[in-house]
């Protein structure tokens, strides 16, 4: 501890006006002040306790470097060494700590004290960087004086198109108190660079995207599932096709960051949802290096690659969770990512019998990418709640539902071929002779949300698929 | 802003890209052995067969390699076996 935060021998006391037990001692601190050497450090007002020459620790330094947990606290210390410590206010324990006998006549025995300043939750990050010696390890940039803070972020190439929050010391400790990890614990390695990304980096890139502290292990799950070879990062980031990282949310952590999984559920206007998408794209930008223009070669792309999450509506779902289907135990949280585009919607007001609502289901499935390719595209079928009712009340469970989708899909392989209807593109001539069906097994997920009113659906189309593709890839959402 | 919230974290990776010269040129084809690395898109092998005719035709001695899919990266084994074998490679993105 250096000479200017040691403190001085003797017996010292650290207290705030704005403590009720700390009022109550100030008898007791001036009777010890009149026999013995006595330094009082006040946290809010330099004028407290009055009759005692106090010194000013507005600025809590001394306070966070001995630890000042209550105020008031006692401390006897011994050659610059602190020997005894005694927390709010307890007669004996002051006494035999002091030596002077006789305390706060008058006073109860026994009081407690309150909160040190120096640990409020608003303070205790902003404490840590001015006196802490940092914990990070990413190089500090230095913004010129007549440089604006968010033009800055733009012009070091740092935003997604849209704002970010200056990612700070402050903010960026205040962020990993979102997660149990340490800072340069090793999560993944981003392509397309193949960096190998700190807890430290994803907290920055989450700052910046807006998050919240508690949406981090949400991120951190999803950077960890994206930067999986099933789920092939680089693949989707360097493909020619619109699709970007999916993320579906399952399990309690839903509820507990607030995440949205109704009305809108795709759309904008809920923090978690917007963020965290944002966030892990932000990563592979900033981290992996992977941007527009560059190993990006979209031809499209689609407004989702900001970002896009939603959480799956588990409550009032006829099934188990998506999550579930992935090999999750039922009841974790969890992200799963899926290499999709945006949603397409499925309009069917009409269909009050689950047969009718599947064919409707299946025409517009069929269309993901081109009507006569198969096979080599997954998709997520996002079911709402009006139409998962028409399934539940016919007993319609998950499997039975993908069961028959997966016939209608099917179709002879003769009139999926190249020129069939006129048209160019279809499947090649080895798939004349038998049936095809349109996705893969495994390759049709059910996801279940979205608004309590509306008779529709979504369809989110995926990309190159399986080993060769991307699969989507389930995570457990860990502390 | 405050002074101190003028200073932000780096979010990117601060890596600083390593220069690596290029291999030195072929002065001719003549017995050297060129690979073609066919990246499995489709019609990858009707570009590269035209260009091996070519090269066979220049005194070239050529390998064709592939890729298990165009959608990842070449596998370390085929990149090693590659540089291995080969004084040039020429690799054929398609569609």
């Amino acid at each position: 501890m250096s000479p200017s935060t040691s403190l001085p021998s003797g017996l010292v006391a650290f207290v705030k006006r704005d403590c009720p037990t700390c009022e109550l001692v100030v008898p007791v601190l001036q009777q010890i002040s009149a026999k013995a050497s006595l330094t009082v450090y006040t946290q809010d007002d330099p004028t407290f306790p009055p009759g005692i020459p106090a010194v000013d620790d507005t600025a809590l330094e001394q306070s966070w470097h001995h630890q000042i947990e209550t105020v008031p606290t006692l401390i006897r210390v011994e050659g610059g060494e602190e020997r005894e410590r005694v927390l709010g206010w307890q007669r004996e324990e002051w006494e035999a700590l002091t030596g002077i006998p006789a305390l706060g006549d008058g006073l109860p025995a026994l009081r407690p004290g309150c909160g040190s300043l120096s640990v409020d939750p608003s303070r205790e990050a902003e404490l840590s960087v001015r006196f802490g010696g940092s914990k990070l390890h990413a190089r500090r940039v230095e913004l010129a004086a007549l440089e604006d803070e968010m033009e800055a972020m733009y012009t070091r190439g740092w935003s997604d198109g849209l704002p970010v929050v200056p990612p700070t010391e402050k903010r960026v400790l205040e962020m990993l108190e979102g997660t149990t990890r340490a800072p340069d614990d090793v999560i993944a390695t981003v392509p397309p660079d193949l960096v190998a990304c700190t807890v430290e980096k994803v907290a920055i890139n989450a700052v910046m995207a807006g998050c919240k502290p508690e949406y981090l292990l949400v991120v951190l799950a999803a950077v960890e599932a994206a930067c999986t070879d099933r789920f092939n990062m680089h693949g989707v980031i360097a493909t020619t096709m619109g699709v970007g990282p999916i993320i579906v949310v399952n399990g309690p952590i839903r509820r507990a960051i607030g995440m949205n999984s109704g009305m809108n559920v795709l759309g904008q206007g809920n923090r978690a949802n917007a963020t965290i998408g944002r966030a892990l794209q932000l990563v592979v930008r900033n981290v992996g290096g992977g941007r527009p223009g560059e190993v990006d070669r979209a031809t499209y792309g689609n407004p989702g690659k900001l970002g896009f999450c939603f959480a799956e509506d588990e409550e009032s779902s006829p099934w188990g969770p998506l999550s579930a289907d992935l090999g999750a135990e039922p009841g974790t949280s969890t992200v799963t990512v899926f290499a999709g585009e945006g949603p397409r919607n499925v309009i069917d007001q009409r269909s009050r019998e689950p047969m009718s609502l599947a064919r409707s289901l299946a025409a517009t499935l069929r269309t993901v990418q081109h009507p006569k390719l198969a096979i080599g595209f997954d998709a997520m079928l996002v079911i709402g709640p009006e139409h998962a009712r028409v399934l539940k009340e016919a007993g319609w469970s998950k499997e039975q539902l993908i069961e028959r989708l997966t016939e209608l899909l099917t179709m002879p392989g003769e009139e999926m071929m190249r020129g069939v209807d006129e048209m160019a593109e279809g499947m090649p001539e080895s798939f004349r002779s038998q049936p095809v069906t349109k996705f893969r097994p495994g390759g049709l997920l059910v996801v279940h949300c979205g608004g309590s009113a509306g008779l529709f659906s979504a369809i989110l189309g995926g990309w190159a698929s399986g080993p060769k593709g991307s699969q989507p890839a389930v995570q457990e959402i860990r502390p | 802003m405050t002074s101190e919230q003028r200073v932000v974290l780096d979010p990117t990776s601060e890596q600083k890209p390593k220069s690596i010269p290029r291999a030195p040129r072929l002065a001719s084809l003549e017995k050297r052995t060129i690979g073609l690395l066919d990246i499995s898109k489709p019609k990858g092998n009707v570009f590269l067969d035209r260009v091996e005719q070519e090269l066979r035709a220049l005194g070239a001695t050529v390998e064709r390699f592939q890729k298990p899919t165009f959608a990842k990266l070449a596998p370390v084994d085929l990149r090693h076996e590659i540089a291995t074998r080969c004084d040039a490679v020429v690799e054929a993105l398609a569609d």
